[in-house]
Order: structure tokens, then sequence, then C-alpha cells
């Protein structure tokens, strides 16, 4: 069961973003703890203590000036590092993050996006996610829902939006969070060497299926990664077994292209999720079904029991064998 | 029938499924999501309304509306009702042998 994918933030993925923000952490606690061991060893020291006063002034000049000073300044420098380290994942290196903590280094030459660094769309919906890959030297995007691979030890850039409330995009394994703000776009790269599954959330309440707004994150090896880009950018054909069919006409029969889109059919709906690879896919309703045949014919028939107040409305119309050759159909479409 | 007949709340004479562990069961049902469809008492978010309710199963005379509720029949429906009643809307649900008897062990605990 895909809940079960990583989701942590003091456990993250090799060599991802979500490392530089634990290791930012655990600096923090560690010091933070030695901090306050100290001034717990002085507390008693001044009330049980029985040496020698030493002055008032050397306290407040040592203690309340120049060790704050030097310990806010070297942490200053270390979080800046790691923010720029965040931004700039895939296109620069240590001594150039240094460097731009002071502006020294080249702003341009941090940010800009390498060639041929892949590019991720995602747009935040009530409560599901659009996902577009830029191809390139294309103008088309492939679009899918609710679930992005990426390919191990390469950067890729998330550019995120919303097109209706505030959504926030949460990989906690993988990166920080960035919130998706209607009318602006945002962005976050992630990379990891790791191959795994990472659940990602929405991680500021929209709504009342807040809590049910999720997406998996898949890293692969590239040339598994690349073998599945492909098999996403190509339309479906048409099937031949005779139940598949059967599907295939319930899902027109039942109005389904009014809002999904499956390239290679005459399905071109754009107000609910492209189902052109939903087989392919590890869940259903954005995180809050597995995906298999069963949960497949059960969110057809009853959306609004699982996430009630979605958009999608409760199919009736189907006989119980449509119902079954429909989500035999749409599982089929890998 | 005769194990079902005005045995309800005696235990003793629930129905039992030979190899059935229903603690397991119960982590199954969850586990493959039947709540989608079905009201499962004792499974998380099992309140679904596309199928028949599963509550007081064990006192249930009747397994589809069409077969008599006996436990190798429920297990045969779990793994592959299309084959038993062509016109259900309950999909084959690819699981082991041992999943479906787990499973409906459970089912007969809710008496």
């Amino acid at each position: 069961m895909e809940s079960r994918a990583a989701s942590s933030a003091i456990d993250p993925a090799a060599n991802s973003g979500a490392e530089l923000i634990d290791q930012l952490g655990t600096v923090l606690y560690i010091g933070g703890a030695a901090i306050f061991v100290v001034v717990m060893i002085l507390a008693i020291y001044g009330v049980y203590g029985k040496g020698r006063a030493i002055s008032a002034r050397r306290w407040l000049i040592g203690g309340g000036l120049v060790f704050p000073a030097v310990t806010l300044t070297a942490l200053m420098i270390y979080s800046l590092a790691v923010g720029n380290g965040l931004a700039a994942i895939g296109t620069s290196n240590a001594l150039q993050l240094f460097l731009d903590c002071f502006g020294l280094g080249s702003t341009e030459n941090t940010r800009a996006v390498p060639d041929g660094v892949l590019r991720i769309h995602v747009i935040g919906k009530q409560w599901w996610w659009e996902v577009r890959y830029e191809q390139p030297g294309s103008a088309e995007r492939i679009v899918l829902a609710n679930e992005i691979r990426l390919p191990t030890n390469q950067a890729v850039e998330l550019v995120l939006s919303s097109s209706d409330v505030i959504h926030s995009f949460w990989a906690p394994s993988l990166a920080g969070k960035v919130d998706m703000i209607p009318g602006r776009t945002t962005r976050l790269r992630l990379q990891t060497s790791q191959e795994g599954t990472f659940r990602a959330m929405c991680a500021e309440y929209c709504g009342g299926q807040h809590a049910l707004m999720a997406l998996y994150v898949v890293t692969e090896d590239p040339n598994e990664f690349n073998t599945w880009l492909t098999r996403q950018s190509q339309p479906i054909t048409a099937p031949t077994d005779s139940f598949l069919k059967l599907g295939q006409d319930a899902f027109f029969k039942g109005g389904c292209q009014s809002c999904h889109t499956i390239r290679g059919t005459p399905a071109n709906g754009t107000v609910g999720p492209d189902l052109t690879h939903v087989g392919s896919r590890k869940s259903l309703a954005a995180g809050a079904l597995d995906n298999h045949i069963g949960t497949t014919a059960g969110w057809i028939a009853g959306p609004q029991e699982v996430k009630p107040g979605n958009k999608m409305p409760e199919a009736s119309v189907y006989t119980g064998t449509e119902l079954r050759a429909l989500s035999a159909w749409l599982g089929s479409l890998q | 029938m005769v194990m079902l007949a005005g045995c309800a709340g005696d235990g003793e004479s629930l129905p039992r499924v030979s190899g059935g562990d229903a603690e397991r069961g119960r982590v199954v049902l969850d586990r493959y999501q039947c709540g989608v469809c079905h009201v499962i008492p004792g499974v998380p978010s099992a309140f679904g309304k596309v199928g028949p309710a599963l509550d007081q199963y064990a006192q249930r005379p009747y397994l589809a509306g069409k077969f008599p509720n006996e436990p190798e029949t429920l297990v045969r429906w779990i793994l592959d009702a299309p084959s038993m009643a062509p016109q259900t809307a309950m999909p084959a649900i690819a699981m082991s042998h041992q999943d479906a008897r787990d499973a409906a062990a459970y089912l007969y605990t809710s008496d």
C-alpha cells in the first residue's frame, strides 16, 4: 500500500534538499541543547557557587554581546548557504553558494537552469494536482495527475501554481515546503540519488478535502524514467478485448469525457484529471485510494463517500457489468 | 443454513472459515480498501455505499441476494464475484486465496 511511502523530514532521501534542511535542523538542536545546558550550569553556579564574583560588565559584553553576535552570525551564514543550496540544487558548487551569501557570487549563474533540466509544472486544484512535463523541443506538454516521476541524480525544477485557492507542495523526504499561490508561480528544485516512492501532500489548508490531497513522487533510474516518459507522451490504443471495449463505451455513455481527457480518444475535458495513463499511477483521487480495479469501481460509483464535496459526480448510469468493464479498461491504460 | 438458524449472539456457533484468521482478515479488508464500497464495522474508513453493508454479516441468510451464506461460497465470491454472478458490480480483485479466507473469517465475526 502506497500510504507507506516515505514521508519524513527527519529521515530524508539521500542527497536531497531535505537532507540539507535536516542537517541544519540537527545543528540547531544540538547547538540549542548545548547553550541550554551551559545556561543551566551557570544558573546553578550562580545560586550555589562559592567562587569569586565575575564583574557584571564582563558578563554583559561577553555573554550578552560577543557570544550571540558570533553564534548568530555563523548560523545566519550557514542557513543562508542552505537556502541558496536548496534554490540552486544541481546548478552550483559549495564555493559559489558561499560567495553568493555575501552577494559576491554571480546570481545569474546559480539561479539559471542548466540546459536540458527537466521542468515540471504542478498546478494545485481542489483537491488534486495536475502535472505537466515540458518536453525538449516541443511546446506540447505531457499531462498527468497526482504523480511525479523523477530520474535519480538529476535536478528537476517544479514550477508551482494554483488554479483556485492557496495550496502548498511538500514532499518532506525530498525538499522544503513551497506555497502554490493563485496568480503567481513559485519554484522548487528536487534532486536525490535514492530510488523510491515518496509521499507529498498539500500543506496549506485548502478546503474540506485538504487532508486527502496527496501525491506520490517516484524516483527511478534515468533509463527507466525515460522509458516511462516516452510512454506517457503517447496516446492510448483502442482495446481489442470485447470486455475492455465495453468499458471504453461505458466511459462515453457516462459522459466522463466532459471532464476528463484521454489522449487517443475523443475525450478532451479539462475540469478533472487527465486519465490517459491512469492505470500506471500509484493512486486514485490524489492519494486517497490505492489504484486497483476495486477502488476504481468504488470511486466511479461513489466518489462523494470517499471525498465528500469533490467535483466528481456519482455515476449512476452503469450496470454492474459496465462498471466493472469501465474499471478494467481504465486500469489497462498503462 | 442449519448453523445460521437461531444462533444470533451466540459466538460459539458462528460459521467458521477453515484456515481463516479473522484478525488478519481485518487488515486484508483495510489493505484492499474494500470499505470504498462497503460498510464494514471495525475497518477504518469503511463506510462506502456502493455495495451492501457488511455489518451483522454472520446473521445474513443470503450472499449477494442469491447464494446461501456459507463460508466456502463467501470465499469464492470475494475472489471472483463475476464468475458467480455476471451482472454484479463487484470486480474480481487480485488477491491470494489466503487473503480471501482471512477476509471471510473477519466478516463472520460481525454478528
